[in-house]
């Protein structure tokens, strides 16, 4: 029955093709902005539920002081606290930027249990104060070795000396099995002992503190209980969840998920009258040979499947050509961002709603035409009435 | 045979279950199809009749095997299998040479041959003909009557044909005329 479809889907060529063209488009735009919606959403999926960011109270940009660990230390219900200091890198040239943070390596490492490092690089990277460790895809993307002198020009910290430019050793590469965190390891992470004893200014100063908690439920009281700590003094914080904090962080951008949701109905509003106007056109153009097949025996519902499957046909052949272009054409965009944006890729739960939309589609599409055809009066259809 | 209009192209329908009467009563061999639902009907065609059409009624994306294949399609038969019956039936009608041609690369007579063989590959006891040779010449149509004929004489398929043509209508072993819904029996010709 398959090459009985597939032949009457490609009846008429041209048209069938310009079709299959715009289900492409639409399905290659869907893949694209799904990626990044994915990207974006990427640090709040991967979010731990017992972690808290403190940040400054107005502004991420305004740096704490690196006592306060201590202070948040004592507060009942934390169980750790890791800081992070953003270091602004640039590798060779302008384009090549990508995130590098100053860390305590332990504790940072220790925060967040997802991020695989080999026990013997983790050891050297806590034993190493001018080491980093890197996280794969940047160390594949740059073709850098363990063991390799790793020069990084920061942005905003200037050494002693005046110099931007940074020289670390890298001691070990940084991975992670989940994808939604592999995502949040294009970083490189240095050693802040390091790091806060050799640059000019801001020295006892950090970005952030990632808090570890006890208990997940208590994380509200937690965080106001942190901020109450330094209300009122030169340093105020405000702490979240890690989760919403992702998800805040994001929003700086824009509400990309409502954003790329708005333009997505528009495209398979478009492709759902694109298709259906092919699908009606193709069908009414072949009531006499549909009839035929009733003729020779095929029963109504049989005929109402066939024409149900070629709309599924030319919908999923679309989606699956346009999804693997989105999946072919995303390494290449990585490659361009030069690491200022997560990596995009299209994840498993795209592709079921790509699935879900294309059965959707063909339903809409393919069912008024296949019930009609279904109900047609054989005699009526040989003698060419409609 | 009988004039434009007098319902001979109905009783063909009625006789080859694509249509069903709005009174009294159909039996084809002794089976009552007016009495059978939609499905059933379908099955019934599929299992009893071929149909030979006035326009051949071929699909055109589908080569002249691919075409005879179609009633094949609703049966368990494997791929290979339903090719082999479909070759038959084409060296039946002496085109197993056009196999792989699509129908706009065929003659018209050689369509028809193609629809003859379409008819014929699931083996029905009943052959519906309607205008068979209404779109041919003299001589194609004549080559059509005699493979028609062979398929009775030979074959033993019962052939019920409504035609125009009294030329046509010379190779019936039974004619009858069809006039403002009256049937009326006709010398034997053939």
């Amino acid at each position: 029955m398959i090459h009985l479809v597939w032949a009457q889907l490609f009846r008429k060529k041209t048209r069938t093709v310009l079709t299959l063209l715009s289900v492409i488009i639409a399905f290659l735009l869907f893949g694209l902005l799904q990626a990044v919606q994915v990207a974006f959403e990427s640090g709040a999926d991967a979010a731990d539920a017992r972690r808290l960011l403190t940040t400054a109270r107005y502004s991420i940009i305004e740096p704490l002081p690196m006592a306060h660990a201590r202070v948040i230390e004592r507060v009942p219900g934390v169980v750790g606290v890791a800081s992070a200091d953003w270091f602004g890198a640039k590798y060779q040239n302008e384009s090549n930027a990508f995130a590098v943070f100053a860390v305590d390596p332990a504790r940072y490492l220790d925060m967040y249990p997802e991020f695989r490092v080999p026990a013997a690089q983790r050891e050297a990277f806590e034993a190493t104060r001018t080491g980093a460790i890197a996280g794969r895809r940047l160390v594949e993307r740059y073709g850098w070795t363990v063991g390799q002198k790793l020069p990084i020009a920061s942005e905003i910290h200037a050494k002693t000396d005046g110099s931007l430019n940074w020289e670390f050793d890298l001691v070990g590469v940084l991975d992670a099995e989940d994808p939604a965190v592999q995502a949040n390891t294009d970083m490189v992470l240095i050693n802040v002992a390091y790091f806060d004893e050799a640059r000019q200014s801001g020295r006892g100063k950090t970005g952030w503190y990632i808090v570890r908690i006890a208990d997940s439920s208590q994380s509200r009281a937690i965080s106001a209980e942190i901020d109450r700590m330094f209300a009122n003094s030169p340093d105020e914080t405000k702490t979240q969840p890690e989760k919403e904090f992702a998800i805040g962080f994001a929003r700086q951008i824009g509400d990309i998920g409502a954003l790329v949701t708005r333009i997505l109905i528009a495209v398979f509003f478009t492709i759902l009258l694109l298709t259906g106007n092919t699908m009606a056109q193709a069908i009414r153009e072949r009531i006499p040979e549909l009839a035929v097949l009733k003729t020779v025996g095929f029963s109504d519902r049989v005929v109402t499947l066939l024409v149900l499957g070629e709309a599924l046909l030319l919908l999923a052949l679309g989606a699956a050509l346009g999804m693997l272009t989105a999946v072919s054409v995303l390494p290449a965009l990585n490659g361009k961002t030069g690491g200022r944006f997560p990596p995009l890729f299209v994840d498993a739960e795209t592709w079921l709603l790509a699935a879900l939309i294309t059965l959707a589609l063909a339903l809409v599409v393919g069912l008024p035409p296949a019930i009609r055809v279904g109900r047609l009066r054989i005699v009526d259809a040989l003698a060419g009435h409609r | 045979m009988g004039p434009s209009g007098s319902g001979k192209t109905t009783l063909l329908n009625l006789i080859g279950g694509l249509d069903t009467p709005t009174a009294g009563t159909i039996a084809v061999d002794g089976q009552r199809i007016d009495q059978l639902g939609a499905g059933d009907l379908a099955r019934w065609r599929a299992a009893t009749v071929g149909f030979v059409f006035q326009f051949y009624n071929l699909l055109p994306v589908l080569s002249a095997q691919r075409n005879v294949e179609l009633p094949l399609l609703l049966t368990s038969l494997s791929a290979g299998e339903r090719r082999r019956r479909a070759l038959i039936a084409l060296t039946l009608v002496g085109l197993a040479d056009r196999a792989g041609h699509k129908p706009k690369e065929l003659s018209g007579g050689q369509e028809q041959r193609v629809a003859i063989a379409r008819a014929i590959v699931s083996d029905p006891t009943l052959l519906v003909c309607d205008e068979p040779t209404g779109d041919l010449d003299r001589a194609t149509a004549h080559e059509i009557m005699l493979l028609l004929q062979m398929l009775n004489r030979e074959h033993g398929k019962t052939i019920v044909m409504v035609t125009h043509d009294p030329k046509a209508a010379e190779y019936a072993q039974r004619s009858m005329h069809l006039d403002k819904g009256t049937l009326a029996p006709a010398a034997a010709t053939a």
